[in-house]
């Protein structure tokens, strides 16, 4: 048994300690919008915050996350820059078939978290991580300047 | 009821049978056949409307539009809720669309006559159609009104899901209130689209009606799919097309409590409570295959083949005037070749399957091709499509993977040994080793300029496996020609007085070949445009006006080279080891022309700087999508041009995941901006074109940059490193 704090709530789980959040998260917890990508950190699609930072829940054993603070994509739209980032994703149309987009915005509200105006390599430094197939990836960039412009 | 439409749009004459009926409550339905008997189609439960309409008007004024196409990221629900709702006159913002159940007689494109959402085919298919749906259903609202007020007809109009007496006063009826009247009527005869003026939604960018639900989790994939009592399994396909299961050592999964093996002729599969947990069971199995004579197969082999192949002489696909004399004089050959590639889209292969006892079968995921879906389930268990259920989920990419239905199959056959509903899950490496590859194609192409440096013979040979083949299990094609191939070929926009395109199908051994975002003019434009570079440099011409000096043929492509090249600054100087490159195409029904501009390190390391796309793609519908679609179609297509490649060792595909088979990322990523100009022709396709508009432009930039020509992709750095142009 382990015990998630995810979206401010606690989470008892029947899980062995070595299975990665993600699994946890969608299997067990049945939050479905984190998303399987790549499985060894690789496309950030699995990204979500722990205690405010990216990470990828995909290489992180519940075991070894204790008692700090999960978000997930489904209550990111909660604090102000998660919401911003939505609006400014919906403003200029940044998804496609949206898989990859939970993961780009949970990166991308984590910048905004710690760099509330990001430059462009700022960007690339915080995004790089984080494949879209689809290739949405400039209007990613003009998305999270716009959040961060906005108010 | 036979219709017509008055003022057809896309030139789309084809009398088409209009279906009324009466929706659960009491509503409207509006749907057409495509042709043949009128089939009733099984209705999934969850549909509380019959499933032969694109529109249900409920009494309470609610609409719902069945989407025949998938969504996969090209925005097809937006784009076809556009055409209906603009005619119906409909609010937007009160529509729900819902994805149309299976039915080849019901939902099948006007155009391809099944139902299958590749090939940008939908809006080619469905704009006049579903325009005159739309229009057929505001037609019979304004009659039901006129019935009930004793009005004519021609008195009246409609707004916003209205008809509107203003005759007499402004009095109203909604929609919903005239559903059930409406319903009884006959479909009109004849309907007028509206004209282009009075066009709300059609050629507008409408914002996406999937985005909201896609930016907080809530969107629905297949690999999403819960419900009570679902297993999920982590599967092993042999890693050799054509092998077999040796022996399975499950010593260690034994000691593994709640996880059941599968074992079949050429799959094993793990079975357990979540994801994790089957797949630590599959990590714990020592499986040895016996591959057979495909594991003596490697890429070398398949190239030489390729090799020889285009050696041969083809099937013709098309020759005019006298090719040989006009080849005869001073001729320029060059070969020009594409690996295989997978398709990786972010969401991995997985089906949903729950074989029950009383011998149906129910499935849920996300496909291209619905009925084909339906069809292989049921091919697979010996029952009828009609015991099979089809639950529709969004796609997290399609690119043409999911125009095959192999990952039902194997989930299918997986499912079968299971009691319960199972979701089969692929690892990502799974998914890569196990695609159905987009084939490796060799381009033998020879030319000839006249003195003042037009040209004059052209031959291009393509050899390369066929996926229609592949689709059709080996059948021998018509005439030898692989239309899919050649295509883009045989379409040249240039003006060649005398030329010959041939195919030559050269089937690699050892790897299954599917259709590719972009399929056959991937291939043809990147030769052809590759070719194009060599001879303007030849001729002694500049890239862009020794194309424009070809395009008399193509009014259209003529004048967005113009514009590209006027965008992008063509002519501005460039420093050293910087290069910009063009290509110009017609494909898919669409004309792009675009410029990349690059630098190239003494390293070899290609730096793509910024990319100018003009796009004429006819009538639009979205024209904000047709942008997002030449944006991400551009960059995956020279995703594949800076590392696509799929090699085979030992009949084993060699690349595992994102670390090898790699893909653009953010940080390597240019502005790209896209021009969609205005234009009065046929809508043409969006979802594949941008793919083949990215390498040529990107191997052109750099030979500008480097003097270097770029014969095979992905491109060779070690090519490009310190060496000085020439
Ligand atoms: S699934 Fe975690 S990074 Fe790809
Ligand atoms: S929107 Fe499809 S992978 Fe990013």
């Amino acid at each position: 048994m382990v015990t998630l704090q995810i979206n401010g709530q606690a989470h008892t789980i029947d899980a062995p300690d070595d299975m990665p959040l993600l699994w946890a998260l969608r299997d067990i917890v049945g939050l479905t919008g984190t998303k399987f990508g790549c499985g060894i950190a690789q496309c950030g699609a699995c990204t979500v915050h722990v205690d405010g930072k990216a990470v990828r829940s995909c290489m992180l054993p519940v075991g070894a996350i204790g008692n700090r603070a999960i978000t997930t994509i489904e209550a990111i739209g909660d604090t102000p820059n998660g919401a911003k980032i939505q609006k400014a994703w919906l403003d200029i149309e940044v998804v496609q078939c949206g898989y990859c987009q939970s993961g780009q915005i949970m990166s991308a509200t984590a910048l905004l978290n710690r760099t509330p105006n990001p430059d462009d390599s700022d960007i690339d430094a915080a995004m790089a991580g984080n494949i879209c197939r689809c290739g949405t990836y400039v209007r990613i960039r003009q998305a999270i300047k716009n959040a961060a412009k906005s108010v | 009821m036979s219709m017509s439409s008055k003022s057809g749009t896309a030139g789309l004459s084809r009398r088409r049978f209009l279906q009324v009926g009466t929706a659960a409550g009491g509503g409207l339905m509006l749907g057409f056949q495509v042709g043949g008997a009128f089939a009733q189609a099984p209705a999934p439960k969850k549909y509380v409307l019959n499933p032969n309409a694109f529109i249900a008007i409920a009494r309470d004024g609610k609409v719902t539009f069945q989407i025949p196409q998938e969504e996969m990221g090209q925005g097809v629900y937006t784009s076809l809720s556009q055409l209906l709702a603009d005619e119906l006159d409909v609010d937007l913002a009160n529509v729900t669309p819902l994805p149309a159940p299976p039915s080849d007689a019901l939902y099948a494109s006007p155009r391809s006559r099944r139902q299958s959402t590749g090939g940008s085919t939908s809006i080619r298919g469905f704009y006049t159609a579903l325009r005159q749906v739309g229009a057929s259903g505001r037609a019979m609202m304004v009659q039901a009104a006129a019935q009930q007020w004793g009005v004519s007809a021609a008195s009246l109009r409609t707004e916003s899901g209205q008809v509107i007496d203003d005759a007499r006063g402004g009095r109203k009826l909604s929609y919903g209130e005239l559903a059930p009247r409406a319903a009884k009527l006959p479909a009109p005869q004849e309907v007028t689209l509206k004209a282009d003026k009075d066009l709300k939604y059609i050629g507008k960018s409408v914002k996406r009606l999937d985005a909201p639900e896609k930016v907080n989790g809530k969107a629905q994939y297949g690999i999403d799919v819960r419900m009570d009592g679902l297993k999920v399994a982590a599967i092993a396909a042999s890693p050799v097309v054509g092998g077999k299961v040796a022996h399975v050592d499950d010593s260690k999964l034994k000691s593994m409590p709640g996880l059941q093996l599968v074992q079949l002729d050429d799959l094993v599969a793990v079975v357990g409570p979540n994801f994790w947990a089957a797949k630590k069971g599959m990590d714990a199995l020592d499986i040895k295959w016996n591959g057979g004579e495909n594991a003596k197969i490697n890429t070398d082999a398949i190239w030489r083949d390729l090799e020889k192949g285009s050696q041969q002489k083809g099937a013709v696909a098309k020759e005019e005037g006298d090719v040989e004399k006009s080849l005869k004089g001073d001729r320029f050959d060059a070969a020009y070749e594409m690996p295989f590639l997978a398709h990786a889209p972010m969401e991995p292969q997985n089906f949903t399957v729950h074989v029950k006892k009383d011998g149906s079968c129910e499935l849920w995921g996300g496909t291209q091709v619905q009925t084909a879906t339906v069809k292989a389930a049921s091919d697979a268990l010996g029952i009828a499509p009609e015991k099979v259920t089809f639950h529709n989920f969004m796609l997290g990419g399609g690119f043409g993977r999911r125009l095959a239905t192999d990952m039902v199959t194997k989930s299918v056959r997986v499912a079968q040994k299971v009691d319960g509903p199972v979701k089969v899950i692929w690892t990502r490496e799974e998914d890569i080793q196990q695609d159905m590859y987009r084939p490796a194609y060799r381009n033998a192409m020879s030319a000839s300029l006249t003195k003042d440096g037009k040209i004059d013979g052209w031959t291009h040979r393509i050899a390369g496996g066929s996926v229609i083949a592949a689709i059709t299990g080996g059948k021998p094609l018509k005439d030898g020609i692989d239309g899919d191939a050649v295509e883009g070929a045989v379409n040249n926009p240039y003006a060649i007085p005398n030329q010959r395109i041939e195919y030559v199908q050269t089937e690699p051994k050892a790897l299954n070949l599917g259709w590719w975002r972009g399929v056959g003019p991937n291939n043809a434009v990147f030769a052809i445009e590759s070719m194009m570079d060599d001879l303007a440099k030849k001729a002694g011409k500049d890239p862009v006006a020794f194309r424009l000096a070809h395009l008399g043929n193509e009014p259209r492509l003529k004048a967005i080279l113009q514009i590209a090249a006027e965008k992008s600054g063509w002519s501005k100087p460039l420093a050293a080891r910087m290069g910009r490159g063009v290509c110009a195409q017609n494909a898919f029904g669409s004309y792009i022309a675009t410029v990349t501009e690059v630098d190239v390190t003494e390293m070899g390391k290609i730096n793509v700087r910024r990319i100018t796309s003009i796009v004429d793609a006819g009538r639009t519908v979205n024209p904000d999508t047709i942008a997002a679609q030449v944006q991400g179609g551009i960059l995956f297509g020279m995703t594949a041009a800076l590392y696509g490649d799929i090699t085979l060792k030992d009949g084993r595909v060699q690349q595992r995941n994102f670390n090898d088979y790699r893909m653009m990322r953010i940080n390597e990523t240019p502005s790209i901006e896209v021009h969609v100009v205005s234009s009065t022709e046929d809508p043409g396709g969006i979802g594949e074109p941008g793919c083949s508009a990215g390498p040529p432009s990107l191997v052109n930039a750099v030979f500008a940059a480097t003097g270097v020509r770029i014969h095979r992709l992905p491109i060779d750095r070690s090519l490009l490193a310190s060496r000085k142009i020439a």
